[in-house]
């Protein structure tokens, strides 16, 4: 490791003011407290800035103002200008920086600051951030982790509500993950920041001010995990969905519906073991998700599903998703999301499913 | 406001002798890939006929203790000079792996680049790099006229200025982008002319005199290395083969308008000079030939020898942390196609 860096990074450790306001402890102690998730991923990002000499977090606006979601806040502040810094307003730009970032040696954490903006950056993501390891045999991995606020729910505008996880999950050398709730947030970004593939990470703005409890020991962050178990059908989802998922859970509960709740957690790659362990006992799965529906990642899951579950299933994979038109404005948001009376009437068609 | 560069430190006798050495090496590699294309030896070949003397010079004053270069589908020159293994590099044009074969970290060169424009933000990037670890390591990264209409050509100038990165653009006008003359691509006629919207010190030189490419190309890196910010090299030069074995210039320039606009070649240009100053003599161009000869020779049979990569490889390098999905898929495929 360069000496230069460490000694700024040491100089700049001092010079440090502490980000953002302080978060609530709960009765269990420093292990266990209780944070947003805008929080969560802020202390996940510094944590990792702290541990990692090579980290650097890029994009617009992420400097002093911390960011339009203020997931940077007081990074800058903290770590200095030369580790978390403000680019030029070009996407593509941002992306290819870090690319060459990495082939220097460094393990940059860009954010391109909404959904939408991802698409000025495909070239990079597709043609070089996925492939440049792959292209020079190993001599460039590229750990890059690329933060993406998604998916819609707070009533913005045109280009900030999108779901990109079917388009990225189908390029090769890319890893996917989003996470759900702060907990999962804080340990999935710093599992991520640790890897030596780039992975895109999906943010779920909709949960950003939500809070919950973050603790030390998170448990496997490999794959899937079972958010809530039950004994009917299995709801898989991601991102925002999950607590809305959740919801519906807690909805069937009342009408003796037992759901399972997979949050799938790893896009790419996909949990098909969880899949198939979850599905094999409840014999009937819906997922759900923002995106539009052809080609969306719910068909990937309910391939997978039918491929390993065809015997034991009671009925076909059930689809609750955004529809095949652009995200609409705010107004018809709520029309287009998934929400808790279509996600109930799937359960409904799929426990109600006779064979002929 | 821009600055003007004012060209560098021109070679020394005895390194005008080394560029004519490598630009005959390149020469005749250059027009043997093509023979080879033409015999079955290798599927595809981008050739820089013509370009010998922009691809040789500016490569020739890079350091490669502490420089990196960023080159196209079109830098055989550009690789010969920086000493970089040839089979290896071939390996691309022979459809063995996409990036080549070379060692990319021990040989300087980024892995061949297919995207026109896509290598240019790496080298900010990898050049910023230097900045943040405070090393003396300048980018130097190679496009053409065409790639300069890609917009990530105008990002990588303007975020390089805006960060004062240590990286030299390096473009080869060569007057075509396969079809497309100059004039059709590049308005204002000149890239080097942008560089003062971006407050980029640059230079315009004839890129088929070896010697002012080396010269400029110098003082790009001095400027580069002394903490000044990127600059800007336009290499004035012509295309004087297709844009790759499957084009057909025919069709949209003619021979007369190739002998009119193709100006000196840049290989006689240096051995009328080498001669006329009494650095070279007939003996000397005539050894030049020979080893060029007998290296394309050699070259051949090592591409020749060159196997296809084992399939499995196709899954080898996608992660660096293979994921269980690809290995599922790379034990499904060495079942049914390796029987394994």
């Amino acid at each position: 490791m360069p000496d230069q860096l460490t000694r700024d990074l040491s100089r700049d450790s001092t010079e440090r003011s502490t980000p953002g306001s302080a978060p609530d402890r709960d009765a269990e102690g420093p292990a266990t407290r209780v944070l947003s998730m805008q929080q969560a991923l802020n202390e996940a990002l510094a944590d990792t800035l702290e541990a990692d000499p090579r980290a650097l977090v890029l994009g617009e606006d992420v400097g002093l103002l911390g960011g339009v979601f203020r997931i940077t806040d007081g990074l800058q502040q903290r770590f200095g200008a030369q580790r978390v810094f403000d680019t030029p307003l070009a996407e593509s730009g941002i992306l290819g920086l870090s690319i060459g970032l990495a082939m220097a040696g460094f393990h940059p954490l860009p954010e391109v600051q909404f959904d939408g903006f991802a698409y000025p950056a495909v070239n990079q993501i597709i043609c070089q951030l996925g492939r440049m390891n792959y292209r020079s045999r190993g001599a460039f991995p590229m750990p890059v982790t690329l933060r993406v606020p998604s998916f819609g729910g707070i009533r913005a505008p045109e280009h900030h509500g999108e779901s990109l996880e079917a388009m990225f999950v189908h390029v090769p050398g890319l890893k996917v993950v989003s996470p759900a709730d702060p907990q999962q947030a804080y340990h999935l970004l710093r599992k991520a920041a640790g890897m030596p593939d780039p992975v895109i990470f999906m943010e779920p703005k909709a949960r950003y001010w939500q809070k919950g409890e973050v603790t030390a020991d998170p448990g496997s962050l490999d794959g899937a995990r079972i958010a809530r178990p039950g004994k009917h059908l299995t709801l898989i989802a991601w991102g925002a969905m999950v607590a809305r998922c959740l919801q519906v859970a807690e909805l069937a509960a009342e009408d003796g519906i037992s759901v399972e709740v997979l949050d799938l957690r790893w896009l790419k790659p996909i949990d098909a073991a969880a899949l198939a362990e979850s599905v094999s006992r409840t014999r009937r799965a819906v997922v759900v998700h923002e995106g539009p529906r052809t080609a969306g990642l719910g068909a990937e899951v309910a391939a997978l599903v039918t491929e390993q579950c065809f015997g034991t299933l009671r009925a076909p994979v059930e689809r609750i998703t955004g529809f095949d038109v652009p995200y609409p404005s705010g107004d018809l948001e709520d029309e287009y999301i998934p929400n808790i009376d279509r996600i109930l009437f799937g359960i409904q068609r799929v426990l109600e499913y006779r064979r002929g | 406001m821009a600055l003007t560069l004012d060209a560098g430190t021109a070679p020394d006798a005895g390194e005008l002798r080394e560029l004519f050495r490598l630009m005959v090496a390149v020469r005749h590699l250059d027009v043997s890939a093509i023979a080879w294309q033409r015999q079955g030896l290798i599927p595809g070949y981008a050739p820089e006929l013509g370009q010998e003397a922009a691809q040789v010079g500016s490569a020739f004053a890079l350091d490669l203790a502490t420089d990196f270069a960023f080159p196209t589908y079109r830098e055989m020159g550009v690789a010969r000079t920086m000493g970089v293994d040839m089979a290896g590099y071939m390996a691309s044009h022979k459809a063995t792996w996409h990036g080549g074969l070379y060692d990319p970290e021990a040989s300087r060169l980024a892995p061949i680049q297919a995207v026109v424009g896509g290598s240019v933000l790496h080298a900010v990037g990898w050049a910023h790099g230097q900045t943040l670890d405070g090393l003396p390591g300048v980018a130097l990264s190679y496009f053409g006229d065409g790639a300069s209409s890609q917009g990530d050509v105008h990002e990588a100038m303007n975020f390089a200025a805006v960060m004062k990165a240590p990286v030299v653009f390096f473009i080869q006008n060569n007057g075509w982008a396969i079809s497309l003359p100059t004039e059709a691509q590049v308005a204002g006629g000149s890239v080097a002319a942008r560089a003062a919207g971006y407050g980029i010190s640059s230079i315009r030189v004839d890129g088929n005199d070896v010697a002012a490419v080396v010269g400029a190309t110098r003082a790009a890196l001095a400027h580069c290395r002394a903490g000044h910010g990127p600059a800007v090299v336009e290499a004035m030069t012509y295309r004087r083969g297709p844009h790759s074995t499957s084009d057909d210039p025919g069709r949209y320039r003619s021979l007369a308008s190739e002998r009119a606009d193709a100006g000196t070649d840049p290989v006689d240009l240096l051995r009328e000079r080498l001669l006329a100053d009494g650095l070279a003599d007939a003996a000397f161009i005539d050894a030049a030939w020979a080893d060029a000869r007998a290296e394309e020779e050699t070259l051949r049979t090592a591409v020749a020898g060159l196997g296809s990569r084992p399939g499995a490889e196709m899954f080898d390098f996608v992660f660096s942390e293979p994921t269980d999905t690809l290995r599922g898929q790379s034990a499904a495929w060495r079942k049914e196609s390796e029987h394994a």
